[in-house]
């Protein structure tokens, strides 16, 4: 019933616009869940790199031998010369263990 | 947890507070791609319908693969879903949108969405796939969207020829490139806006579109509303979303999309020795011949006897031609019957009956196109883990 209703609404809504103009949109994404595992350096890692994406972005990343610190390394390289995230050279290293460490 | 109707309702509701909106992360259940590291959540997001979430910000978002099996047309709440950097416009309004053309051109333009509407429409059906699709399966792996083969989607897309445009712009003499640009951009004034180019002959081939329509409806926001580009035949890193700066350039534009991203290696079929680096690249451009089973997944278990083999192939436009289906690992192939021809940009649906015997088959599909050109047994390889198209196999036993 109440699902009715709002359709109903929806639809003197949509009627009303379409006669006028084309309807704004306004799209809201799902709230972001996405995590960094937790481990040393965590902080760091949460003050760089969500700036500019989710932290998903990592997870999903290949795993196992061949992705450990180098495959890190110009990873983070990769987001400083190439996207210039402004990351200190302090915290290059930091980011890179824990990557390394971690995932 | 909420029921299926419960969701629909309260996304109902969210929708009509905020727009089209959803507070509540609508984590459904999740999924394994095939490969290792491969699981995901499935995720609801407004426009769509249950798609394999990749990443949140900016959002990615793969095609459930059992929705090739539902047609040639991928539905718009079914589309995959693909961007760069985090800037995305999610407030629009489309009567204050305006696309710019300038540059190299007489009269450089303003056109609103109802300039753009008022052109004469074009309609044509094509792929739009991703260039990192199927990038988790490379062998060795590589750093990148660890994509399954849900990275593409077949859709008819309505609009103008982008060569229509040009022309009331009047190109000048002496124009190499067009670049294109879209709303969405960085997060940071540092990192590179994502903007893409075309040679101007290809952008005034009379196919390059300027789409605002798909499957007959407005574009999804996250598929690139109210306009973007459309490259019949090419990698879907040039389909420019929200589409609102169009520019001619006497050169060869060397934006970071084009001159550093996106390249593939300049050899014979744009492959190395898997884990070496390429001598010369060039850009991305039209995709490689593949061919998929969508009715019979990896692993599945059947009944011994009659059982009828469908599924699509594309190529980069010319056309399918061909698609033959081995049940005995590739010794013996037969032709598949192709369906309804959609134009030569489009997935074209195949079917085949065939007669498994009780054990285990491995059951592979091979296109061909209008060229000539035919997937290989083995995969090829490039650092981006781009252009995959191996003859795809899916084992199954009959029992």
């Amino acid at each position: 019933m109440r699902h009715q209703i709002l359709l109903a609404l929806a639809a003197i809504a949509s009627l009303g616009l379409a006669a006028v103009q084309a309807a704004p949109v306004s799209y809201t994404l799902p709230e972001e869940t996405a995590a960094f595992k937790p481990g040393t350096n965590l902080e760091v890692v949460q003050n760089n790199c969500t700036a500019c994406h989710s932290a998903d972005y990592i997870k999903t990343q290949p795993r196992g031998e061949k992705f450990k610190k180098d495959f890190w390394a110009a990873e983070v390289t990769k987001m400083v010369k190439v996207y210039g995230a402004p990351i200190e050279d302090a915290d290059v290293g930091k980011i890179v263990e824990y990557l390394t460490a971690n995932y | 947890m909420l029921d299926r109707r419960e969701l629909m309702k309260r996304a109902g509701m969210a929708a009509l507070a905020t727009g089209l909106g959803s507070s509540r992360a609508l984590a459904l259940d999740s999924v394994t791609l095939p490969f290792d590291n491969g699981e995901r959540p499935l995720v609801r997001y407004p426009q769509k319908r249950p798609m394999i979430g990749l990443t949140q910000r900016p959002p990615q978002l793969e095609t459930p693969f059992s929705i090739f099996n539902d047609g040639a047309i991928t539905p718009n709440n079914a589309f995959f879903v693909r961007y760069h950097l985090a800037d995305v416009p999610y407030n629009i309004d489309p009567d204050k949108f305006t696309l710019e053309v300038k540059g190299k051109v007489d009269r450089p333009l303003k056109l609103s969405l109802k300039d753009i509407k008022k052109l004469k429409a074009v309609e044509l059906v094509a792929v739009n796939q991703c260039s990192g699709n199927s990038r988790g399966f490379s062998n060795p792996r590589v750093a990148g969207g660890q994509l399954a083969n849900g990275a593409m989607g077949n859709a008819r897309w309505r609009g103008v020829p982008l060569k229509a445009v040009l022309d009331m712009a009047g190109v000048q003499q002496g124009a190499r490139q067009v670049t294109f640009n879209g709303m969405d951009g960085p997060v940071s004034d540092k990192t590179p806006d994502f903007v893409k180019a075309l040679d101007i002959d290809h952008a005034r081939d009379g196919e390059v579109m300027l789409a605002y329509g798909m499957n007959g409806d407005d574009l999804p926001v996250l598929n690139g509303f109210p306009l973007r580009l459309v490259v019949p035949g090419y990698y879907g890193t040039y389909w420019v979303k929200h589409l609102n700066e169009i520019t001619v350039i006497d050169n060869v534009f060397e934006g970071f999309w084009m001159k550093s991203a996106y390249r593939i290696p300049d050899t014979p079929n744009n492959s190395v020795e898997p884990g070496t680096a390429p001598k010369a690249t060039i850009p991305i451009n039209r995709f490689t011949v593949r061919s998929f089973i969508t009715n019979v997944t990896d692993g599945a278990k059947l009944k011994p006897g009659s059982t009828t083999l469908k599924g699509i192939a594309f190529d980069g436009g010319k056309g399918i031609k061909e698609v033959a289906v081995s049940v005995d690992g590739g010794n013996t192939w037969t032709p598949a019957k192709l369906g309804r021809d959609l134009g030569k940009y489009s997935f074209r649906e195949w079917k085949l009956p065939v007669k498994l015997a009780a054990g285990a088959h491995e059951l592979k599909v091979r296109a061909t196109n209008n060229a000539g050109d035919m997937q290989p047994m083995t995969a090829l390889w490039n650092p981006a883990g781009y252009l995959r198209n191996v003859v795809e196999t899916v084992r199954v036993t009959a029992a």
